[in-house]
């Protein structure tokens, strides 16, 4: 296993995407294929949300099966806020990111005190009380979830129309990765990668390797958390279903599916899986065995992810 | 470019507004998987039995039934809303079995402006502050049940009552309902939603030593909850009451004789006597080899409202305000007599007694005993300023 | 006073005892094969909807009993042996995918068999009223449960703490390498542990059948609690796994019991009517972190 470096070429794809992805809004009106729009800003949504999984699993080597905790809670301070009749993004969304980040500092904090396992189960646990504790908050309509009723602004400009949503959160996902990118190669994403492959090692040469840590599980949090109070903007609700531990299981396959440790393998697994939903959903009702098998094709003849057919992760 | 589109809409918009539509179609997200799944298919089987009566027709338009799954999940459901409002552009929705999802994809139809005809789900936000003119309920407020069922308890003289309910939103709105008319001592017990196992609950209730005791539990919930109850020996001194939901064919076919003799309120009864509904209950026997529920009539009287709508506009479903009216004067007869629509566009209508016992052919089922309330509204009609 | 809480022990000795035929299987995998598998819950959903299948079938619920454990444990050896074998040499998350792929296609599966709605399992005739214990009546199935859950962990006991296999499977859960080294089969061992555990998860899904639900997904929040349980226990160990069920199956039928109560009496009734659920659900996994936290491996490692 070696460090993730970036190819020249994977660039200029994502340049090329993006500009495709600018267009799309306009193409699916002229097509009157409106929906799509929802669809797409949908898809992006999960692909932040898998790069931020993606970033504590594959950079930071850190199982977590909890990570729909910091999602759903990013979704309730949204939520909470513009229920309250605090609707400008430029405050809700750092201030949902600042939320799941230290809510995950603070599990991580518990957390990373176990290994293996242990660790896999106890994020769980987390995660589960944090469902638990949303159920049953009858103050954040329990069960019933938070509705938003009107969307962000964003300085002022409203996103209630679903081609500007879209637009922001192609720009955010944009900038996550650019941050990624630039975390992956700098000297943080050096360390945690050097933690992930031999802790013993970087302990013994005095990094504080439970900060290091720490410190990647909270961004991937944070980031989680930002995708979450989309979502909640985009579907207009928060439910504690988007806390279940199934909704982690999933984060966890898209990342799997993508590439665990590939920078874009959060962004292709979500693609991949969303795409793969709508168009077999459409044939098959019971379209979960298909992908269940994938899955487990996946699992037994492609380990790496669909990512690592096109990037480099020399070993 | 935007303004052509402007300009192109405008003209669709005039050009709907002279000629009658080609077709009708309905959008139906309902629960049809996991534990509420009994409910979601009863209420599409009844709406697919009227359409099916009406030669696949909805006043005098063929129609196109859209049916999706929402798995008791708003988020799929929402989902599956946005795909039939903005991609297949139906012209009515209904078949939501629960208010949770219902209040998360209401939001969505009215901006759509597409009319939502819920044959089940009847949030209290939805009677009050926040009536639309787009929502019609042809079923009952979510209160109502519980009130009929507390007002008998009341009048019947029992004075220390447990409650069971789900610790959710529909769960205390069942308790504030039933509170409404009951005065009497109470001991309120909360479960977790979707909880299978109630032994703990049934210790509890055992120590509190009550004459009655009220439960709502929807679907799968109330199926283990009544055969743990007589299991258990407690039906020997406690009389059991429910709302109708909680008493009806699907919970009375899973569980059988042991529910013999519990009451329960509801606005339909499969013995009421009128000819529509004993049409009704015979087709849809002969149809699905079972007797329908109180789901199966809303789901049909759901598509019998839409039929008459659509044939008093003409087949006109550009004209929003024209259906509207033509909804709130509800032509057609429903299976449980006759009802009117209150300004917020719920029933006002009367809410009998039934008890579970056999029938002539040795079924177990429900007999209507009596009428509790007549003509009787919701709570949050006041708070409606419908426009 | 002291009848409810006799009661109460009952019901948190019932639940215990059916969570530990569930954790049984599962610590054991985990413990010796060092193998995280999301789908034992699938097993023990799997296993109701055959012994319901079977019951129907035979118009006898022993019988449906008997044949949905032996055909579960049948399903667990064709798994064992197409794919388990080929996740044990693998890391965990690769074990998490493909058994959460597992669980997919078991809920779907089932669904596209027997249909979206719960399927209907009854006890037997003579089972199915109370029976009077100490002056209050208890359901006689629920007392056959009990029962049937003290024979079988007191089996499973004697097996694993007495018998010359049991001498293997604790050896291959201290230590895989050194059992291996001893000439011991450990390949066949495996086999043999998985489908012992696919049988014991559907003889819990049987047993557990007529009084909760045959449904899709009644998999997947049991697997959740026997993770509980087995962590709080110490993976590997037999005996933490029974002690973690009875602890688990406790507190949870207590909180469920105590906890509104008690807090009615501190707190104002709107705070205590909403705390009161949400504190009892979340407090088996407060015990959990909290185990954790103090003892990392659980209470009874199997590895010292």
């Amino acid at each position: 296993m070696a460090f993730y470096r970036p190819a020249r070429w994977q660039q200029t794809a994502a340049l090329v995407v993006l500009a495709a992805l600018l267009a799309l809004p306009s193409l699916l009106d002229v097509l009157d294929q409106s929906y799509y729009i929802g669809f797409a800003t949908r898809v992006l949504i999960f692909a932040l949300a898998a790069s931020s999984l993606n970033l504590v699993l594959g950079f930071g080597g850190m199982v977590s099966l909890g990570h729909a905790a910091f999602f759903g809670v990013g979704a309730y301070v949204a939520a909470i806020c513009q229920q309250a009749g605090l609707g400008e993004g430029l405050l809700v969304l750092p201030l949902a990111m600042a939320v799941a980040g230290l809510f995950a500092l603070a599990v991580g904090a518990v957390s990373l005190r176990t290994r293996g396992v242990y660790f896999i189960m106890i994020t769980l646990a987390f995660a589960q009380m944090t469902y638990y504790l949303f159920v049953s908050a009858s103050l954040w309509g329990g069960e019933d979830g938070l509705p938003v009723y009107e969307r962000l602004r964003l300085g002022g400009i409203s996103l209630a129309g679903d081609a500007a949503l879209f637009f922001v959160v192609l720009g955010a996902l944009t900038v996550t990765m650019l941050l990624f990118s630039r975390l992956a190669q700098a000297r943080f994403g050096r360390t945690i990668q050097a933690i992930r492959e031999n802790e013993t090692r970087m302990e013994a040469l005095g990094y504080p390797v439970l900060r290091y840590r720490l410190a990647c599980f909270a961004i991937g949090g944070a980031v989680a958390g930002l995708a979450g109070a989309l979502l909640a903007n985009l579907s207009g609700l928060a439910s504690p279903n988007l806390l279940q531990w199934t909704q982690s299981g999933t984060l966890l396959v898209m990342v799997i599916i993508g590439g665990v440790g590939y920078l874009w393998g959060g962004v292709v697994g979500a693609v991949v899986l969303l795409l793969l939903e709508e168009i077999l959903l459409a044939w098959f009702a019971h379209w979960h065995i298909v992908l269940g098998l994938l899955l487990l094709a996946v699992v037994l003849f492609a380990p790496k992810g669909v990512a690592a057919l096109f990037g480099r992760r020399d070993d | 470019m935007l303004p052509r589109l402007t300009a192109l809409a405008a003209a669709l918009m005039l050009a709907g507004s002279v000629h009658a539509a080609d077709k009708v179609k309905v959008g139906f997200v309902s629960t049809l998987s996991g534990p509420g799944a009994g409910l979601g298919v009863d209420i599409r089987d009844g709406f697919n039995l009227a359409v099916k009566q009406l030669n696949g027709k909805l006043g005098g338009l063929p129609a196109e039934v859209l049916i999706a799954d929402d798995q008791q999940n708003p988020d799929v459901a929402k989902q599956a809303t946005d795909k039939l409002l903005k991609k297949d552009k139906v012209d009515f929705m209904s078949g939501i079995v629960f208010s949770n999802i219902m209040l998360a994809v209401g939001p969505a139809v009215f901006q759509n402006q597409t009319f939502y005809i819920s044959a089940n789900a009847g949030p209290s936000q939805y009677a009050g502050e926040q009536c639309n003119p787009f929502f019609f309920n042809v079923a009952w407020q979510n209160d109502n049940l519980h009130e009929a069922v507390g007002k008998y308890v009341q009048d019947k003289g029992f004075k220390n009552v447990v409650i069971v309910t789900p610790n959710y939103p529909g769960g205390k709105d069942a308790v504030s309902g039933f509170k409404r008319y009951y005065k009497g001592k109470t001991e309120e017990i909360y479960t977790k939603l979707g909880q299978l196992d109630y032994a703990a609950e049934l210790a509890q209730i055992r120590a509190a030593k009550p004459d009655a005791l009220f439960f709502f539990l929807p679907g799968g919930m109330g199926i283990n909850f009544v055969k743990q109850f007589v299991a258990a020996g407690l039906s020997r001194d406690t009389q059991l009451f429910a709302p109708g939901f909680s008493a009806d064919e699907d919970v009375i076919k899973a569980v059988g004789a042991p529910m013999m003799g519990m009451f329960n309120s509801s606005h339909w009864a499969h013995d009421m006597d009128n000819a529509e509904n004993k049409r009704f209950v015979a087709e849809f026997e002969k149809e699905y080899g079972r007797l329908p529920s109180l789901y199966a009539s809303q789901g049909y009287d759901a598509a019998l409202m839409m039929d008459a709508a659509v044939r008093d506009v003409k087949g006109n479903l550009a004209d929003k305000k024209a259906l509207q009216k033509a909804l709130e004067a509800k032509r057609f007869k429903s299976v449980r007599g006759d009802f009117k629509f209150n300004a917020n566009h719920y029933p006002v209508q009367n809410y009998y007694l039934r008890v579970i016992g056999k029938d002539g052919q040795g079924r177990v089922t429900n007999k209507t005993m009596g009428t509790i309330f007549t003509n009787h509204a919701d709570a949050y009609a006041a708070q409606c300023k419908m426009k | 006073m002291t009848q409810l809480f006799l009661e109460q022990a009952l019901n948190g000795l019932q639940f215990g005892l059916m969570l530990f035929l569930l954790a049984a299987g599962l610590t054991l995998v985990f413990g010796i094969m060092d193998c995280i598998n999301l789908a034992h819950g699938s097993l023990y959903m799997v296993g109701a909807y055959f012994v319901a299948a079977a019951a129907q079938a035979a118009d006898s619920f022993w019988l449906g009993l008997g044949a949905g454990v032996a055909g579960t444990a049948l399903l667990g050896l064709l798994l064992e042996l197409s794919l388990f074998r080929q996740l044990y040499r693998r890391d965990h998350l690769a074990q998490v995918l493909a058994t959460f792929a597992l669980i997919l296609i078991a809920n779907e599966s089932v669904r596209l068999i027997w249909g979206p709605a719960p399927l209907l399992l009854n006890p037997p005739e003579s089972l199915a009223g109370p029976v009077e214990i100490a002056g209050f009546f208890y359901p006689a199935y629920r007392l056959v449960i009990i029962a049937c859950g003290l024979v079988v962990a007191g089996l499973l006991y004697l097996l694993v703490a007495k018998s010359r296999i049991g001498m293997w499977v604790r050896a291959g859960a201290a230590n895989r390498e050194m059992t291996e080294a001893l000439g011991i089969n450990v390949r066949a061992l495996f086999t043999a542990v998985f489908v012992f555990g696919a049988g014991l998860c559907a003889l819990a899904g049987g047993l557990l059948g007529p009084l909760l639900a045959v449904q899709v997904g009644m998999g997947e929040s049991v697997l959740i609690l026997a993770f509980v349980v087995i962590i709080i226990g110490g993976i590997g160990s037999i005996r933490g796994a029974l002690v973690g069920a009875l602890i688990v199956g406790t507190v949870d039928t207590l909180g469920r019991a105590l906890l509104p109560t008690l807090l009615r009496a501190t707190l104002p009734a709107d705070a205590a009517a909403t705390l009161g659920p949400a504190l009892a659900s979340i407090l088996i996994y407060l015990l959990m972190a909290g185990i954790l936290f103090f003892k990392p491996q659980g209470l009874f490692p199997a590895r010292a």
